[in-house]
């Protein structure tokens, strides 16, 4: 355990700290952020509304479109001078997410961090190789400063380069490995390929998150690469990773409550569930001084477990994220939402084309191929006229979106019509099936 | 002058190409000429017909992507060397060939080449001028 005085306070003791930073919390947001000072303001709020950790229900939710109408900095509850870093997600559309850190958010999350890379005993002794992408995404950088924290050997690998990546593990004798599932089982599937005697690697564990995958995949993981997989949760606007990890009970994902509050809510109507029942996951972050959200609703859907856990930690578990109360894909660890796409196409055909998305798996690698019907206004008689099409919707796409895309031509009415809402997306991976209600 | 040919948009995989001919036989059109411009995943289908509205009207009713573009048609003698004057001609006059295609015509020793160029007049006259003969449209569609 990276830090036992907090990952197994005693709950009561908790609780009062989680209301004493909540009520900082609201305060800071009230008072630096016009967005939720309106908000507030519009539902006859005062920030010392908030007496108990139950009146967190009364308080506005926040949203995605709120995070993007505020682009790029309006919802910064810091001037742009404290802020020392920004990162960003994929927004529905167009523009991204914007989330800024100052230095304190910095050290808050290098100290999530830390706690999950040590869920699975990492030290100071460990070599650490991360996997993820390095940049705007959280990921990378999450993890490298979590581990650099620590006082781990960090190798920044960042994503791709899959030999390489295995020689370095080789090499440095790398325990720990930071990626997405899906890469873990790609590398995997090239160690077998290229025939790499188990006995020349060190690794132990593997810290995979970024997407949804299943206890199956985890037992493939373990088998193949025979280490230890957990699971890691965590999304930009709340923090990056960091904010939720399994321990190696292997039975959800600890949260760490002493920096964010989570809820279950009903999608619907926005009700408060209690633990055990599945539903929507909400944020509140009670620590962060750059960009605090309250009760961001993450679109993620699981249940909270509240049954005290054979590893000691105190802080409430969720279940793996089981679905998403949107249309959000993650393909490769990249958040893609079927709007994005769509806008590119208008912009492109300047009518609403008709198009799928095909989603799948090959090899352990997620594919992404974009199907689009040619109208009369997109036909040329000529081929290099219909490939300048091919190649400039597939290079707007991999522009927006940040990861490579196949475009496929296809003969009008290939794409199946349904009635009302048209089908866009077809995802053949085997992922956690999505709760319903 | 100009040369109505129907293209059809077709995804390279099996039955198109019959689906397209089934469907224009059913509606009395017949086919003159055709060719096919393809990649490992679609194609273009060209196609010059006796009646080139009722065939752009069927394939559309078809659920077929089609347009009709025009190109030029020339006789040349069906004899070796016969093309190539026609081509030194186009050269000379500075027009770019995009494509062509040629079939044998009933009319005695010639050969019918069509032509997509980027400009179809100074194309038509350069030609006529070298003493080609350019048919009329009507020729071409019953030839």
């Amino acid at each position: 355990m990276w830090n036992p005085e907090i990952e197994s306070m005693p709950r009561e003791k908790l609780r009062e700290l989680q209301l004493k930073r909540l009520k900082e919390t609201v305060d800071l947001a009230y008072q630096n952020v016009p967005h939720y000072r309106q908000k507030f303001d519009q539902m006859g709020l005062k920030p010392q509304d908030v007496k108990s950790l139950d009146d967190l229900a009364h308080l506005p939710f926040t949203v995605k479109t709120d995070l993007r109408d505020h682009y790029p900095f309006g919802l910064f509850a810091a001037p742009l001078k404290d802020i020392v870093r920004v990162h960003a997600s994929s927004g529905t559309t167009g523009k991204p997410i914007v989330v800024g850190y100052t230095r304190e958010d910095i050290s808050t999350w290098a100290e999530v961090m830390a706690r999950t890379i040590g869920m699975v005993n990492t030290t100071f002794e460990d070599v650490v190789q991360v996997a993820y992408g390095y940049g705007l995404f959280t990921g990378g950088l999450g993890l490298h400063y979590g581990a650099e924290y620590m006082g781990a050997t960090v190798v920044p690998m960042s994503g791709g380069n899959t030999k390489r990546q295995i020689m370095l593990m080789q090499d440095f004798g790398t325990t720990v490995l930071c990626c997405t599932p899906s890469y873990a089982l790609y590398i995997a599937e090239v160690f077998a390929e290229i025939g790499v005697p188990r006995e020349s690697l060190k690794l132990r564990a593997g810290l995979l998150g970024a997407e949804p995958w299943s206890d199956a995949m985890r037992r493939e993981i373990e088998e193949k690469l025979k280490i230890d997989a957990v699971d890691i949760y965590g999304l930009s606007e709340v923090i990056g990773p960091g904010v939720a990890s399994e321990c190696l009970c292997k039975e959800g994902l600890h949260i760490c409550e002493d920096h964010f509050i989570p809820e279950i809510i009903d999608p619907e109507t926005g009700t408060v569930l209690p633990p055990g029942r599945p539903g929507e996951l909400v944020f509140t972050t009670i620590t962060k001084k750059g960009s605090p959200v309250l009760r961001y609703r993450t679109r993620d859907i699981t249940l909270l477990i509240d049954v005290p856990c054979a590893c000691g930690r105190t802080h409430i578990r969720m279940a793996r994220v089981m679905g998403r109360s949107d249309d959000m894909l993650i393909i490769r660890g990249v958040n893609v939402f079927p709007s994005q796409i769509e806008s590119v196409l208008l912009s492109i055909s300047h009518t609403e084309p008709h198009y799928l998305i095909v989603v799948d798996r090959e090899k352990a690698l997620d594919t992404l191929e974009v199907w689009i019907e040619v109208s009369e206004d997109l036909f040329r008689d000529e081929i290099k006229g219909l490939e300048e099409l091919e190649r400039c919707i597939h290079n707007e796409i991999e522009s927006v979106l940040g990861i490579s895309v196949k475009v496929k031509l296809v003969e009008p009415k290939t794409i199946q019509r349904s009635e009302g809402k048209a089908k866009r997306v077809v995802d053949k991976r085997d992922l956690p099936k999505k709760q319903e209600g | 002058m100009a040369v109505k040919q129907i293209s059809v948009f077709l995804e390279n995989k099996s039955g198109r190409l019959a689906a397209v001919t089934k469907l224009l036989g059913e509606k009395q059109v017949n086919i003159r000429a055709l060719s096919i411009a393809d990649t490992s995943d679609f194609g273009i289908l060209r196609l010059i017909v006796n009646d080139p509205d009722k065939a752009h009207k069927a394939l559309k009713e078809g659920g077929f992507t089609v347009s009709a573009t025009d190109v030029l048609a020339v006789a040349v003698p069906d004899t070796p060397g016969g093309l190539a004057p026609a081509l030194a001609v186009l050269e000379d006059a500075g027009v770019n060939i995009e494509y062509l295609y040629a079939f044998v015509a009933q009319r005695a020793g010639m050969a019918m080449v069509l032509f997509k160029v980027n400009d179809t007049e100074r194309a038509a006259a350069a030609l006529t001028k070298a003493g080609f003969s350019v048919p009329k449209p009507e020729e071409v569609y019953s030839v």
